[in-house]
């Protein structure tokens, strides 16, 4: 399966899909996150590997 | 998906520039955005002393950098707030801003509220709304006020912020719904300096908050992730990720909404300006300028806040 991590929330989705199908899938808007695997941003067409981690770095903030 | 530039794997594809760019490529690509954004609005020139409002978050540390990288000669202002909450807010993100100045062999302000006027934040708050109200309102209010302050005291040309495009989409949203005229008129990358009055500028204007967020991962910046206790289920990040929605179906659509509001202020859209605004007065005890004669929002803030904690003290 592959991992996908969100502030203090962990996802888990089947390997093959793309980012973007994942992201779909869990309800993530893309143009509110940056993911990340193993520290390197990945892009929505990036296809996910099983045991994959992707950490989902928020980019909204308020103030 | 292929850098524009090189053809290498990319790292950040911007859906509303149609453009795709690996790490080496958009590091350069960010700061040119920035000077084109500061030569376009004339925001300031290379010579004149510039301070930058640095809260610790993504978007005024990439700021920073992004200043330096140009050759700018900037200081930082911090400004401690005295937020805790149970995870040390201020505490973090004083620690990440001074951490960022150190190793770039920068100076930083570090201006404390509490040591200053008596009371933090969230003190003010519950003394003069017994707890009502989120802080924010008061916290843009003593922000503002400091950093004006500041960047008078010590003689800086310009004061910069880290507005990025979503803050700037959010708010004129936000006015636009209510069609708030006199806030439409002043809203923009340029705020001109007058009486008692610093310059602001927003270089960060034109690039999207996922794009500062992509800047600050791969240029390394150590920033506070943690959002600001008080902001959370705020008007702002409601507007944010409204917009975000349109975005996902139009690209494009949150810089065209900024982009095209400049553009029919600047060809006369908003009228008669002269007749909206207000005549300034200077304020009676800190001198800065204010709308009504006496004392300004901030001292009338201070003045209340004070009596309540004398009262608190004397029951």
């Amino acid at each position: 399966m592959v991992k996908l991590i969100l502030r203090k929330d962990v996802f888990e989705v089947r390997p093959g899909m793309t980012l973007y199908d994942a992201l779909k899938k869990l309800n993530i808007l893309p143009e509110g996150i940056i993911a990340t695997r193993i520290g390197e941003l990945i892009e929505v067409d990036e296809i996910l590997k099983e045991g994959d981690v992707i950490k989902l770095v928020t980019a909204i903030s308020g103030g | 998906m292929k850098c524009h530039i090189c053809g290498e794997k990319a790292s950040v594809n911007m859906r509303e520039h149609k453009l795709a760019l690996c790490k080496e490529h958009y590091l350069e690509w960010v700061p040119a955005q920035v000077e084109r954004s500061i030569k376009k609005y004339g925001l300031f020139r290379q010579e004149e002393k510039m301070l930058v409002a640095v809260s610790g978050g993504k978007d005024s540390l990439s700021l920073w950098d992004i200043l330096q990288r140009l050759g700018y000669h900037a200081d930082g202002l911090y400004i401690c707030l005295g937020i805790d909450e149970g995870i040390g807010y201020s505490t973090e993100s004083q620690r990440l801003a001074v951490k960022f100045a150190t190793n770039h062999g920068l100076n930083l302000h570090v201006v404390n509220i509490q040591s200053e006027y008596g009371a933090t934040i969230p003190q003010i708050t519950r003394r003069t709304h017994r707890g009502r109200i989120k802080p924010c309102s008061i916290c843009g209010l003593v922000k503002r006020h400091v950093m004006n302050r500041i960047a008078r005291d010590l003689d800086y040309d310009v004061l910069a912020t880290g507005h990025n495009l979503d803050d700037e989409a959010a708010v004129l949203f936000g006015n636009t719904l209510s069609w708030s005229g006199e806030y439409l008129l002043r809203q923009g990358p340029l705020l001109p300096g007058s009486a008692g009055l610093a310059r602001k500028v927003k270089p960060l204007c034109r690039l999207y908050e996922r794009e500062m967020l992509a800047y600050a991962l791969l240029q390394e910046i150590e920033y506070i992730y943690e959002e600001c206790p008080y902001s959370i289920g705020s008007t702002s990040i409601y507007y944010k990720e409204l917009l975000n929605r349109l975005e996902n179906e139009r690209p494009g659509a949150k810089l065209s909404f900024y982009l095209a509001f400049l553009e029919a202020r600047k060809t006369g859209l908003f009228t008669e300006r002269e007749k909206i605004q207000a005549e300034l007065h200077s304020c009676s005890r800190c001198g800065q300028p204010t709308s009504a004669p006496g004392l300004c929002s901030f001292c009338r803030l201070l003045e209340r806040t004070t009596s309540v904690a004398l009262n608190e003290r004397n029951t």
